[in-house]
C-alpha cells in the first residue's frame, strides 16, 4: 500500500525544500512529517520519502533507525515516555515507571492490547528542574507524582 | 545583581515581539548595524564570553577562525540540542525570551557576514520549537529578518531544524551531519567547521545562551559584560539546579557565583532536611564533587582547578542515602545507549562500563571489577573521534575515586546495601 502526504503536508514539504541549500537536509523534517501524518514511519513512508528526496530507501532507512524518535513500528494512541535519567531518578522516576507498568499491565517497550498506550523509558528530556518528567505524544508533564500520573493517564480519552 | 537574560522572564508576554520591544528589544540590532562587523567581534572578545554549551571556548576567538576570504558563504548554526542530563536552561530562553535568541542571531550573523542560520532544536522540544518559530515569523514580519533588514542592505534567513532523539547530535560535527539530513555521526577534525562545516561551508556553531547574550553585549559594551563575571569568564550564566533541593530551577548568576551558595542559599538547601552526599556540577559528564569540595567559585577556571567543570551549567544535587553505584549505573546506561558506535574504544568501552557497573549494583560484582573499570577508562580517554567517550569516563572515574568504599562494599557483600533503589 503506498502512502502520500496530505495537501498541507505536501505544501509543508515544498516549503522545507526552500530552507536548505541541499535537498537532502529535508530528510529529517520529512520523517517527522511522515510520522505526524501516518502515525509511524512505515516501510511505505520510507519508500515515499526516498522518492521525494531522490535517494534510496536504504539510505532513508539508515537515517530513520539512527534516531530514537522515529517509530518504525506503530505505537499506541498515547506514547507514554518516562524519563529514567539521573535527576528524575533522584526524585522517584524508577518508582513511577514501575507504577505505570503495573497500572497499564505492560513493560517498557510494550503496547496495551487495546492499542491505547505504549510505555517507554527515555533518556533526559531536558526538563530536570521539574523532575520527574514524562512526555505523552507532543506534551510534557512535569513534577510528576503517582497521583498526578494517575490523573493524567485516566483522563486521556 | 544585574541580569543579562532573565529580567523579564516572569512576564508571559515577553516572548512576543511587541512586549520584547517595549523593553528595548531590537535596539541592540540597530546599534549593531551602525557598527562594523569587526567592531562587534571586538566587543565580544572584550566581553570574555565563553561558550555556554559545555566546552567553554571563548566565543570571540572562535568567530575569528572563519576564513578571511568571503568567496564562500558562511553560516551560523545554533545548538539547541540541550541533551546533557541535568541541563535545562536553553529551554527557558527559548520559551521565555525567544527574541533574545533571534536578535542575537541577527547581530551575530551581521558580525560574521553570514546570511543563513539554522537553529537545531532537540526533537522532543516540540512546544519550544513552535515558540521559536513564532518569534522568527514575527521577526520576518517586522523586517528584522529577510531581505535588506532595516534598510541596511543585510539579508538573513533563519530556520528551525528539529532533531529526532540522539544525545550525540549535541556534539557540533554530529549536529552538522544531522542538519544535512544524515545520521548524526561526529566527523573527524580537521577540517574544523570554521573551514568546512554545514553544507561544506565555513560554519560557526554556538549554544543558545551564548548567542542570547550578544544583544546585551552590544548594548552595554564588552567590558561591562566582562565585569559581571570574573577574570577570564565574563558575564552571567544560567544555572539549572536539579535533584534533591528545595527550589530546583534555572537561575541567572554572575559567572563567579559560589557553588555552595547556589545549593544552600538560592536553591533552598537539600530536600527533606537531608545531608548532602555529592554534587555533579556541570551536567552529567562532569566529574562529581564531595560536599567538602563545593565551596568554590563556579567559573570555568576555578572549577578546572579542582578537577571538574562548570560544563553546561547543570548542577545535580545528590542527597545522603543515595546509592552512588546505582546513580553511576544510570549514567553508564545512558552513555552506552548514546554512543554512535563509530569508534571501537567508545562503542565497546561504554558497553563494558554499563555491564560492569550494572553487575556490581546487582550484587554480582567480582574481585578486581573496580580496577577493570579504571583500566577501561584509561583505554577510552582521548582516543576517539569525539569527546563522548571522555564524557562517560569522567563520571566513572570520579565516582570511583571519591566513593570507592561503596563499590567495594557492593562487591564484598554481593548486594546493594541500599536495596537496589534510589
Ligand atoms: C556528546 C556531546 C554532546 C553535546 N551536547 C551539547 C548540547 O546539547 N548543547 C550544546 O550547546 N552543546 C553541546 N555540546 C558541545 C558542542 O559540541 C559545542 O561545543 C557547542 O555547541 C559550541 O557552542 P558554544 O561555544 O557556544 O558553547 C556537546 C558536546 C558533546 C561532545
Ligand atoms: S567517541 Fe563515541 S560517540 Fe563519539 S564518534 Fe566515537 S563512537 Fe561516536
Ligand atoms: S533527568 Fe529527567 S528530564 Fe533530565
Amino acid at each position: 500500500m503506498s502512502v502520500a502526504f496530505s495537501e498541507t503536508g505536501r505544501a509543508e514539504f515544498e516549503r522545507l525544500l526552500t530552507r536548505y541549500p541541499d535537498g537532502k537536509a529535508v530528510i529529517l523534517p520529512a520523517l517527522h512529517l511522515a510520522q505526524k501524518e501516518f502515525g509511524y514511519v512505515s516501510d511505505e513512508a520510507i519508500v515515499y520519502i526516498a522518492g521525494l528526496v531522490g535517494t534510496s530507501p536504504a539510505e532513508i532507512e539508515g537515517i530513520a533507525t539512527f534516531y530514537t524518535m522515529y517509530n518504525r513500528k506503530p505505537v499506541g494512541k498515547y506514547h507514554v515516555q518516562i524519563c529514567r535519567n539521573i535527576s528524575c531518578s533522584l526524585l522517584g522516576a524508577e518508582h513511577l515507571i514501575e507504577h505505570v507498568s503495573k497500572k497499564l499491565g505492560v513493560r517498557p517497550g510494550e503496547t496495551t492490547p487495546d492499542g491505547k498506550f505504549t510505555l517507554a523509558k527515555v533518556e533526559c528530556l531536558g526538563s530536570c528542574g521539574t523532575a520527574p518528567v514524562m512526555q505523552v505524544n507532543d506534551e510534557y508533564h512535569e513534577n510528576l507524582t503517582v497521583e498526578s500520573i494517575d490523573r493524567i493517564l485516566d483522563n486521556l480519552p | 545583581m544585574e541580569k543579562v537574560l532573565t529580567t523579564h522572564f516572569a512576564n508571559e508576554r515577553y516572548r512576543r515581539m511587541d512586549t520584547y520591544r517595549q523593553y528595548g528589544g531590537y535596539e541592540a540590532l540597530k546599534k549593531a548595524f551602525a557598527m562594523t562587523p569587526e567592531a562587534i567581534i571586538d566587543e565580544v572578545k572584550k566581553a570574555n564570553l565563553r561558550g555556554r554549551g559545555g566546552a567553554g571556548f571563548p566565543a570571540g576567538v572562535k568567530w575569528g577562525f572563519l576564513p578571511k576570504d568571503l568567496s564562500r558563504p558562511r553560516v551560523l548554526v545554533i545548538n539547541a540540542d540541550e541533551g546533557e542530563p541535568g541541563t535545562f536552561k536553553d529551554r527557558v530562553i527559548m520559551t521565555r525570551g525567544p527574541h533574545l535568541l533571534v536578535e542575537g542571531i541577527v547581530i551575530s550573523c551581521f558580525a560574521l557576514r553570514a546570511h543563513a542560520s539554522w537553529i537545531y532544536i532537540r526533537g522532543e522540544f516540540i512546544r519550544e520549537a513552535r515558540i521559536v518559530d513564532e518569534a522568527i515569523a514575527e521577526a520576518y514580519a517586522a523586517g528584522f529578518l529577510g531581505k535588506n533588514i532595516l534598510g541596511s542592505g543585510f539579508d538573513l534567513d533563519v530556520t528551525v531544524h528539529r532533531g529526532a532523539g540522539a544525545y550525540i547530535c549535541g556534539e557540533e560535527t554530529s549536529l552538522i551531519n544531522s542538519l544535512e539530513g544524515k545520521r548524526g555521526w561526529p566527523r573527524l577534525k580537521p577540517p574544523f567547521p570554521a573551514s568546512v562545516g554545514a553544507f561544506g561551508l565555513p560554519t560557526i556553531v554556538n549554544n543558545v545562551e551564548t548567542i542570547a547574550d550578544i544583544p546585551w553585549i552590544v548594548t552595554h559594551g564588552g567590558e561591562t559584560f566582562a565585569a559581571l563575571g570574573v577574570e577570564k569568564n565574563g558575564g552571567t550564566r544560567l544555572i539549572g539546579v536539579s535533584g534533591a533541593v528545595n527550589r530546583p530551577g534555572v537561575y541567572e548568576f554572575s559567572a563567579g557565583v559560589n557553588l555552595k551558595d547556589i545549593i544552600y542559599n538560592h536553591a533552598g538547601g537539600i530536600k527533606d532536611g537531608k545531608a548532602l552526599k555529592a554534587v555533579i556540577p556541570g551536567g552529567s559528564s562532569t566529574p562529581v564533587l564531595r560536599p567538602d569540595e563545593i565551596d568554590v567559585s563556579y567559573d570555568i577556571e576555578s572549577m578546572a582547578k579542582i578537577g571538574t567543570m562548570a560544563g553546561s551549567g547543570g548542577v545535580i544535587v545528590i542527597p545522603e542515602g543515595t546509592c552512588m553505584v546505582r546513580a553511576l549505573s544510570v549514567l553508564m546506561n545512558f552513555y552506552a545507549h548514546e554512543s554512535c558506535g563509530q569508534c571501537t574504544p567508545c562503542r565497546e568501552g561504554t558497553g563494558w562500563l554499563k555491564k560492569i557497573v550494572g553487575r556490581i549494583e546487582a550484587g554480582k560484582g567480582r574481585e578486581g571489577d573496580v580496577e577493570l573499570i579504571l583500566d577501561l577508562c584509561d583505554n577510552m580517554m582521548g582516543r576517539t573521534i569525539c569527546p563522548l567517550a571522555d564524557a562517560a569516563v569522567m563520571p566513572a572515574q570520579s565516582f570511583i575515586w571519591k566513593f570507592r568504599e561503596e563499590f567495594d562494599r557492593h562487591i564484598g557483600e554481593q548486594k546493594c546495601p541500599y536495596g537496589n533503589r534510589f
